[in-house]
């Protein structure tokens, strides 16, 4: 059993959609056990592997006992698996969560629903344990199909548009990596991810690694909504159900961003990455510009869950950019990063989750007297806001200030400046949305604006309290929590998984 | 000059599988309809399925299924990589999927809009955000 962990994990999610669609047909009730149960045994598997790979150093499992170069092997060392745990935990939280939606917004449908999901989580857990290339592409596109799906079951008449637009937009994308693996694999002739970085230091100097590299690069940038390339990212993720985008949206961006810390640590090592192509510098300037536009976009917005979208599209700026400034910092920062942002976007997301379940629209005109109407849902978005903004005793300052030390050791200024200003930028983009919650009065239509001073309205003296089930509650307030707690041992994380990610070569 | 028809000639499939995979980008990018855009993606991922199996060609080779074994030596320049080609299988069911998915919703947004063109459809949705007070 122990040995086994790597394959349970994308194992028994992948079985269990398939009895979960046939438990749909059968009787609907079994669906949402079901996905819980496989979700659990996969979470149980992630943390058990992490485990393993803490004590005695990376697991390597080989699919079908084929060696290594021949056949498709797992590798899990501590990068993936601390990514493995925080996926799997996110996806069984938002599954929990989000059970009561789902039978309120499509009850007719929670077998696809439930299908869809568990094989999202194969896809994103497969991408994040295999050591094998081509084998990435594949889940890749099983994460996209089923994503497309999830994404366009929603209640709101633009989900499908906007997830065609995603489709156009996932497909270059999936398609430009496979084309960098082709590259790759006319050079190496290989797709074992390991094989290839042992052949690959012969032919740096060959003009077709790098296309690889570079092309590569840019079909996971199109994927994870990095800043030329985002224009999918705020619509899909905007209008699909609370369920859909509480799992969708911190999990597909961070994996992806784990991708691209793999493509540079393993596959084609930091030596290359920064010392043979010289595009660190200009990437991390595009890191700026995403920073800087997601921020600037988020102002703009009028709704709370697309404000919410576009400061993902200013987080993944902060992440690229710091695996890119080259130094260890930087990488520990992005590494942390994954881990944080996940669980704050999953905060903030399932916060959302709640207030769209009681009063159906997040547009800020309809926030007034939330504070009141949902005391304990709004405290958790106050938290989840606080570490987006990066405020101590969350998880978010941690990360943000390796990264900040990163850039500063790198002589990267503008990326300095741009995080400093981002921050400032959710400063005021949460407090506003604290002030219409706190402030305002509840929604009584007239007159929002402070058009007249007027005096306090009795109303407000009982206040009506009309909070989100416990269902719901309380994995919101387990991430909350969570927050603080991963903000509080986040030492503890960098000294033993983070620090052991990332190779010695890298200063 | 001679230099140029050289590269272009002796590197033909690569110079085919880029022309097409363009086409297919400027189809997804340029068309205003759906199904136009749709099919410009197919082209462009037929584009790279025809690279991968260019390049599991070689020359004076033949497909690649054992004639004769002498002991346990294979002489591999007498035959085809096959593995690209198996690669392929994946990318052609994955293709279908994705194609299958993108007719499925463009069927949904025309009972939705009773259109195709990129332009009505975003000139309804500005139209009803209008009416609902929005933006």
């Amino acid at each position: 059993m122990n040995a086994h962990y790597p394959a349970l994990l994308v194992t028994v999610p992948l079985l269990s959609g398939f009895v979960i669609s046939t438990a749909g047909w059968l009787n609907k009730r079994f669906c949402f056990p079901i996905a819980v149960a496989a979700l659990a045994v996969s979470a149980f598997s992630c943390v058990g592997v992490l485990l393993q790979v803490i004590e005695q150093g990376a697991v390597i499992y080989k699919l079908g006992a084929w060696e290594p170069p021949f056949g498709i092997v797992y590798h899990v060392d501590h990068l993936n698996g601390l990514v493995l745990v925080v996926v799997s935990m996110v996806a069984l939280i938002n599954l929990i969560a989000s059970k009561r939606t789902v039978q309120e917004e499509f009850p007719e449908k929670l077998g696809p629903f439930y299908t869809m999901y568990v094989f999202m989580c194969t896809g994103l857990l497969g991408i994040t344990v295999t050591g094998d290339a081509f084998n990435l592409y594949v889940l890749l596109e099983i994460t996209a199909l089923s994503g497309y799906g999830l994404l366009s079951m929603s209640n709101n008449d633009r989900s499908t548009f906007a997830t065609l637009n995603y489709l156009y937009m996932g497909t270059i994308g999936a398609c430009f990596y496979l084309l960098g693996v082709g590259y790759l694999y006319i050079v190496t002739g290989s797709l074992n991810m390991r094989d290839i970085a042992q052949i690959l230091p012969s032919l740096y100097g060959s003009k077709a690694v790098v296309a690889a590299f570079i092309i590569c690069l840019v079909g996971v940038w199109a994927k994870m909504a990095f800043f030329p390339l985002h224009g999918w990212l705020p619509n899909a993720y905007t209008f699909a159900s609370s369920a859909a985008s509480g799992l969708i949206t911190p999990l597909v961006t961070k994996v992806m961003i784990y991708v691209m810390i793999r493509l540079i640590l393993t596959i084609f090592t930091p030596a290359f990455a920064f010392s043979v192509v010289l595009v660190s510098k200009p990437i991390v300037w595009l890191a700026v510009i995403a920073i800087v536009m997601g921020a600037v976009l988020a102002l703009a917005s009028r709704n709370l869950k697309k404000m919410l979208t576009y400061i993902v599209v200013a987080e993944v700026g902060y992440m690229v950019g710091g695996a890119w400034l080259g130094n260890r910092i930087g990488m520990t920062g992005a590494i942390l990063h994954i881990v944080n942002d996940a669980l704050m976007t999953l905060c903030v997301f399932l916060a959302v989750g709640n207030i769209v379940y009681k009063i159906k629209d997040t547009g800020f005109e309809n926030l007034q007297g939330l504070f009141r109407k949902m005391p304990f849902t709004m405290g958790a978005f106050v938290i989840g806001a606080m570490s987006i903004i990066g405020v101590p005793p969350t998880c978010g300052f941690f990360s943000k200030w390796y990264l900040i030390s990163g850039g500063l050791q790198a002589g990267q200024y503008g990326f300095v400046a741009a995080l400093l200003f981002s921050s400032l930028v959710s400063v005021v983009l949460f407090f506003r949305v604290f002030e219409i919650g706190f402030y305002e009065p509840l929604a009584d239509h007239h007159g929002h604006g402070h058009s007249a001073p007027q005096p306090e309205p009795q109303p407000q003296m009982h206040p009506m309290m009309d909070e989100a089930p416990v269902s719901m509650l309380v994995p919101l307030m387990v991430v909350a929590a969570g927050l603080v707690l991963v903000g509080m041992y986040t030492g503890d994380i960098v000294e033993h998984i983070v620090r052991f990610a990332i190779p010695n070569a890298l200063i | 000059m001679e230099d140029i028809v050289q590269t272009v000639v002796a590197k033909y499939n690569y110079w085919i599988y880029i022309t097409l995979m363009m086409l297919g980008l400027y189809a997804m990018i340029a068309k205003n309809n759906l199904i136009k855009k749709i099919v410009g993606m197919n082209i462009f991922q037929t584009a790279i399925i025809l690279f991968y199996v260019s390049i599991g060609v070689k020359k004076n080779a033949t497909i690649p299924i054992m004639q004769e074994v002498h002991g346990h030596a294979v002489n591999v320049a007498a035959y085809h990589n096959p593995l690209p080609h198996v690669l392929m299988l994946t990318a052609i069911v994955v293709g279908v999927a994705t194609l299958g998915v993108a007719l499925a919703f463009a069927i949904r947004i025309y009972n939705q809009y009773k259109t195709l063109e990129e332009d009505e459809i975003l000139a309804q949705i500005r139209t009803r955000e209008e009416q609902m007070g929005k933006i």
